[in-house]
């Protein structure tokens, strides 16, 4: 594992709630961009974000953000934002006071602190309601006001903490266009979250956890391909699925060939990918066979989750 | 010749972000403050504080020009009310409230990680919050003692006025208060230190409570480690030690004002570094509390 001071770095990481294990002998070192920590409740998602943040502090190991730790909070807490599942909020402010006032606290003046709060408010889009008590928001407003709150400073690594629950559909799609946007800026995005179809779209890696373990983890295809006892699905759809099949089946690491369900292609399972597309290109050079798309069926967080977690789980 | 240890103190202390930490410090007083005076758990805060005000009011109200009552009769009842409702029920229980929820409160707010998520010491979020509640405890109390201190001498006349502007009136009054501002700061450092390691203080508290009203009858250098030890001989009218007032009253070794204030100063402060290094491990578990 590289321990650079540009990715969050987790080295042997455990940590027990008394007798209750949060996470166990933890290595990860993780790189800019998007990250979803994947796994049920209870495996430890929250609690690695906790540890990444300082909230809790590791019973062995050590966790660094960029090279800094929470011992030096002036330093850490300008490089970090934390969006957590807590729906709570001191009492009786309003969603402006609020990203306001934790602005101020970070000593920045009244006018800067003013106008990052107006900007973050514009990002989340609560401009409309900013102004009112948060107590009188709904569960996707306060989520995106603490959305706001966590991106107000402008962080270089953002951590949230189910991100998406309460949000509504449009809410959700703008949510994650702006992680997928923060990502591609170059920030360190982590994110856990049970709608796995939505953020498996925007994640450059996964880590997937199960009972305080880390299970699997880096970028979604090569996690797939180490999950060995599962095949890999391919769908090709082509204009002669049946002919396709048939030239498939005779080969050992194809374990199975069947038409797709509308018709219009073959859903193949396969040992070996790598053999797979070797066969296919000569299928096609040799034989002149037209292909319309090839695209892997299971290489997704949501197929890896239920293969390694969903099954009972495994490890890679 | 300084040593390299001191020099390299010298450089640390030279090069701490003081202006950060005095921008944070004064963020954090206003947001405690407005809290602490206008939440809704602070109204039984008040009607503790004032209820000697409403009791001195009503008597200037019916005693018109000192009738029935005398000043030096006043001048008692004032160092009564002061010495035993004051500084062991009204001042105790107020700062106990108002302490024990400075971080207990954000606890069970579930609020106390935005504080946490702040790039702020959190040592400095201890000396913030408790500044915070010092002075809205000593706005409370200096309040209400300044007003039962104008009720008991207004209605009296000129006598009154005499007595408070060109006798020892004015010289109680700044002693009331300053006895008042030492009671916030050292009920105030421990029920704050004592939430942030108990979740109930009300047991807790009971015990201080006992302490610090029998502490008289224990060996003088334990005596030293209770706050209303070094207050009581602060006070400007001495209560005469009879029957069980003198539990209250009697002070067995006295120190100095000079040695009194340092005294309470510094285990005010004593506590609050302790809480300090306390705060450095707390972690946020909310689901615990």
């Amino acid at each position: 594992m590289t321990t650079t001071s540009n990715n969050i770095v987790f080295e042997n990481v455990s940590k027990f709630y008394g007798e209750v294990l949060g996470v166990n002998r933890v290595n990860l070192s993780l790189p800019p961009g998007v990250t979803s920590l994947v796994g049920p409740n209870g495996s430890g998602k929250t609690t690695l974000m906790n540890l990444v943040t300082g909230l809790v502090r590791p019973t062995q190991g050590r966790v660094s953000v960029l090279g800094l730790t929470p011992d030096n909070p002036e330093e850490f807490f300008r490089h970090v934002g934390y969006c957590t599942q807590f729906d709570s909020f001191p009492k009786g402010v309003t969603g402006y006071e609020f990203i306001y006032q934790l602005l101020r606290l970070r000593g920045l003046p009244a006018r800067e602190a003013a106008r990052l709060t107006a900007e973050a408010i514009e990002r989340v889009n609560m401009a409309d309601a900013a102004h009112r008590r948060v107590a009188g928001y709904s569960k996707g407003m306060r989520q995106r006001i603490r959305l706001g709150q966590a991106i107000a400073h402008h962080p270089t690594v953002l951590v949230l903490d189910e991100p998406l629950n309460g949000l509504d559909p449009m809410a959700r799609a703008e949510s994650i266009a702006l992680f997928e946007a923060l990502g591609k800026q170059g920030l360190h995005v982590v994110i856990s979250s049970h709608v796995l179809h939505e953020v498996d779209k925007i994640s450059d890696q996964v880590v997937l956890m199960s009972y305080g373990y880390v299970v699997a983890e880096g970028q979604i295809h090569g996690v797939r391909t180490e999950v060995k006892e599962h095949p890999m699905q391919i769908l090709v759809r082509c204009p002669n699925p049946s002919l396709l099949a048939s030239r498939l089946f005779s080969h050992d690491h194809v374990v199975e060939a069947k038409l797709n369900h509308d018709g219009k292609g073959v859903l193949v399972r396969t040992k070996d990918s790598e053999q797979f597309y070797e066969l296919l290109n000569r299928i096609v050079v040799e034989e002149n066979f037209s292909l319309d798309a090839v695209a892997p069926n299971d290489d997704d967080v949501n197929s890896v989750y239920q293969y390694l977690i969903g099954s009972g789980g495994g490890t890679v | 010749m300084s040593s390299p240890a001191a020099v390299g103190a010298r450089k640390s202390f030279a090069d701490a972000p003081w202006q950060l930490w005095a921008s944070q410090l004064a963020a954090v007083l206003r947001i405690e403050i407005r809290k602490n005076l206008w939440m809704r758990r602070s109204i039984w805060i008040y009607l503790l504080a004032f209820a000697p005000t409403a009791m001195f009011g009503i008597h200037a109200l019916t005693s018109p020009m000192g009738r029935n009552c005398s000043i030096d009769e006043d001048t008692r009842i004032l160092a009564y009310v002061f010495q035993i409702f004051y500084l062991r029920v009204g001042i105790f229980f107020g700062c106990m409230g108002l302490f024990t929820w400075l971080f207990r409160g954000e606890v069970v707010e579930k609020s106390l990680h935005y504080y946490f998520l702040s790039p702020m010491r959190r040592e400095l979020l201890v000396a913030g919050k408790f500044l915070a509640g010092l002075i809205t405890a000593s706005l409370v109390f200096g309040a209400s003692v300044l007003l039962c201190f104008t009720f008991a001498y207004s209605h009296f006349g000129a006598p009154g006025r005499a007595f408070v502007f060109n006798g020892p009136g004015l010289g109680h009054l700044a002693s009331y208060l300053f006895v008042t501002v030492l009671a916030c700061l050292g009920y105030g450092s421990i029920f704050l230190a004592l939430s942030l390691v108990i979740k109930n203080p009300i047991l807790p508290g009971i015990v201080v409570l006992l302490w610090e009203t029998f502490h008289a009858v224990a060996p003088s250098l334990l005596q030293k480690l209770s706050v209303t030890f070094y207050l009581k001989q602060l006070c400007p009218v001495t209560i005469p030690p009879e029957g069980v007032m003198a539990l209250f009253t009697v002070i067995a070794e006295p120190v100095s004002p000079w040695l009194a204030v340092p005294g309470l100063v510094l285990l005010s402060v004593a506590i609050i570094i302790a809480a300090g290094f306390q705060i450095r491990r707390t972690e946020i578990s909310y689901l615990a509390d």
